[in-house]
């Protein structure tokens, strides 16, 4: 392979840490990486339709809306995150701060990378389909490219998965005829 | 004299126009620029006799006075660092555990939404949350969620809480004290249902571990949560001496405001704002429309849909209406239509078409079918927005809710004297 590796790491607060471990011991040294915050607009949205419930008193002064309150914090946060994302990998990465639908902003973010790097959403009391949320489920469905999930703290061993059950089900009754049939 | 069933269109037509305005408000005009003149209206037009029209404004006076001390002891609460003092508190106290930290928005939430009104946990306390979840990098809509929905959820324990709660107060006869007495289960029950809801609906935000902050590095604003602890004490004392806590609400205010504008650390004009005059003028129209409205027959319509006893079935219907009611346009409107015919139902009815004005709006993000519908055809024009969600959010919670707190109102009202 001639070209360098695009690699792009989905960050989302609470998993980040995560996912820059794991990714870190496994990108190749030329890799070209980046970062990637996506915030979800929901949240100035309910903020926005809050306030409209409450007609004219829910108007504040200049500066003082919440949702625009909400918008800076958002975006100043997310590039210290990032930063910090940055730090803790240790090598140089690109990093990139989006706001709106978070899981179509990711795929569309995705295009062209050669991985994405995607940690699962919660810890080992979180087993099984519950360990995705529905961004990340969509994220891992629709990604244009390999997706790497990772768990964001130690891997489950094996001997979490419940032992199959002791009985096998009993099969399904043969069709009988009915007697008006 | 009008003839009778012109003069129930034409009100009926002034309130449409009414309340149209409030939900579309063009170029962000006041409500009151539709309903004043509305208001004047059906009095002119014979629709609301003037001496009725008077008598209602009286008696929405004090009301209106309530409201407007409650919003300014919120706005000086926030200038005097009350909310940052919470945020901070929150930071210290979830050391890094999302689920901690939800439990924490819970509880300040619901306090600050009793307290000082859902207007407050709206405006002023859900951005301190969103930044202090940002602070702890967590994910911040849970917290947000949690915020907006109790705003309306939690507002149903004290008179002050929610204006529609002020509005009913005055219509029920009961004191502050016995209505927060029965109002306390009611309100426990639902705020109970959004955690149960919420920590399940949105678990896998609710995920991983964030900063440890250290301790609470400023010290709480003492005062103003002095005078609040004075005020709510005043409230309880008020309905003793059978003073209105219109008055209370004003002293607490006062007490608030002199010292700040004393040091100029507030002007009279931040004040002005706070008490939103065009919003009070607006009530006082819109109660006088909907008068007109229920005087010119609706109201009649009403009080046979309102059944009269309290048992647990009419509570249920006369909450799940009143949400229906509050979701169709807003809850302003539904409550001030509801009043005439529940108050002559009883205290209970009341309290329970208050249940389904206050719960009822978490089902639209906006409180109202109307609103959401505008705003959606707003939208339309830019970008989609994301609030199936949230629509969802409140689809799972608002009839859960609903049950539980009528059916804790029903077991409050049997057990109280």
């Amino acid at each position: 392979m001639t070209a360098t590796m695009r690699v792009l790491l989905w960050l989302v607060e609470g998993t980040w840490q995560g996912c820059v471990d794991a990714a870190r011991p496994l990108l190749p040294a030329d890799a070209e990486v980046a970062l990637l915050h996506v915030a979800p607009s929901e949240v100035e949205e309910a903020t926005t339709g809050a306030l409209a419930g409450l007609l004219g008193r829910g108007r504040p002064g200049p500066g003082r809306h919440p949702a625009e309150r909400i918008s800076a914090l958002s975006d100043q946060a997310a590039a210290a995150l990032l930063t910090a994302a940055e730090a803790r990998l240790g090598r140089q990465a690109h990093r990139q701060v989006r706001r709106g639908r978070v899981e179509r902003l990711v795929i569309e973010a995705a295009q062209g990378a050669d991985l994405l790097v995607v940690a699962r959403d919660g810890d080992r009391s979180r087993l099984g389909p519950a360990s995705l949320g529905p961004a990340t489920r969509f994220v891992v469905d629709h990604a244009p490219c390999p997706v790497l999930l990772v768990w964001p703290d130690e891997t489950p061993a094996v001997d979490s998965i419940p032992p199959p059950p002791t009985h096998p089900p009993p099969p399904a009754p043969p069709h009988e005829h009915r007697a008006d049939d | 004299m009008v003839p009778r069933v012109l003069a129930e269109t034409v009100a009926l037509l002034l309130l449409a126009a009414t309340l149209a305005f409030a939900v579309v408000r063009p170029r962000g005009l006041p409500e009151a620029v539709v309903a004043v003149p509305a208001a004047l209206l059906t009095v002119l037009l014979g629709i609301l006799p003037t001496g009725v029209a008077l008598e209602e404004l009286r008696s929405l006076g004090p009301t209106i006075g309530f409201l407007a001390a409650v919003l300014v002891l919120a706005e000086l609460c926030d200038r005097e660092g009350l909310f940052e003092a919470a945020g901070q508190r929150m930071a210290a106290g979830a050391r890094g555990r999302p689920v901690a930290l939800l439990g924490l928005v819970f509880a300040v939430g619901s306090a600050i939404t009793a307290v000082l009104s859902l207007d407050a946990t709206v405006v002023l306390l859900t951005p301190v949350v969103f930044a202090t979840a940002l602070r702890l990098r967590l994910r911040p809509k849970p917290h947000v969620y949690a915020c907006t929905h109790l705003a309306n959820t939690a507002s149903l324990l004290l008179p002050v809480s929610n204006l529609t709660n002020l509005l009913a107060f005055r219509a029920s006869g009961l004191s502050f004290t016995r209505f927060a007495a029965t109002m306390a289960l009611p309100w426990l029950a639902a705020i109970g249902v959004e955690w149960l809801v919420l920590r399940r609906f949105i678990a896998t935000d609710l995920v991983g571990h964030g900063e440890v902050v250290a301790g609470p590095p400023s010290r709480a604003p003492r005062y103003p949560v002095a005078v609040l602890g004075c005020t709510l004490l005043g409230f309880g004392l008020a309905s003793l001496l059978h003073l209105d806590p219109a008055v209370v609400a004003a002293l607490g205010a006062g007490a608030l405001a002199l010292p700040a504008l004393a040091s100029r650390r507030v002007q009279v004009g931040d004040l002005a704002r706070a008490v939103a005059l065009p919003f009070l003028a607006f009530v006082a129209a819109l109660g006088l429309v909907v008068r007109a409205v229920s005087e010119a027959g609706l109201g009649q319509l009403v009080a046979r849909l309102v059944p009269d006893s309290s048992s647990l079935l009419s509570l249920l219907a006369v909450a799940v209406g009143a949400a229906v009611l509050a979701n169709l346009v807003n809850n302003l409107p539904a409550i001030l239509l509801l009043l005439p015919a529940a108050a002559a139902a009883g205290p209970g009815m009341v309290l329970a078409a208050l249940l389904g004005v206050n719960i009822g709006p978490n089902l639209t993000y906006v409180g109202s079918l109307a609103t959401l519908l505008w705003r959606r055809l707003l939208h339309e024009r830019n970008a989609e927005p994301a609030v199936g969600e949230f629509l969802r959010l409140g689809a799972l919670t608002v009839p859960f809710a609903l049950v539980a707190a009528t059916l804790a109102l029903w077991l409050a009202l049997r057990g109280l004297p």
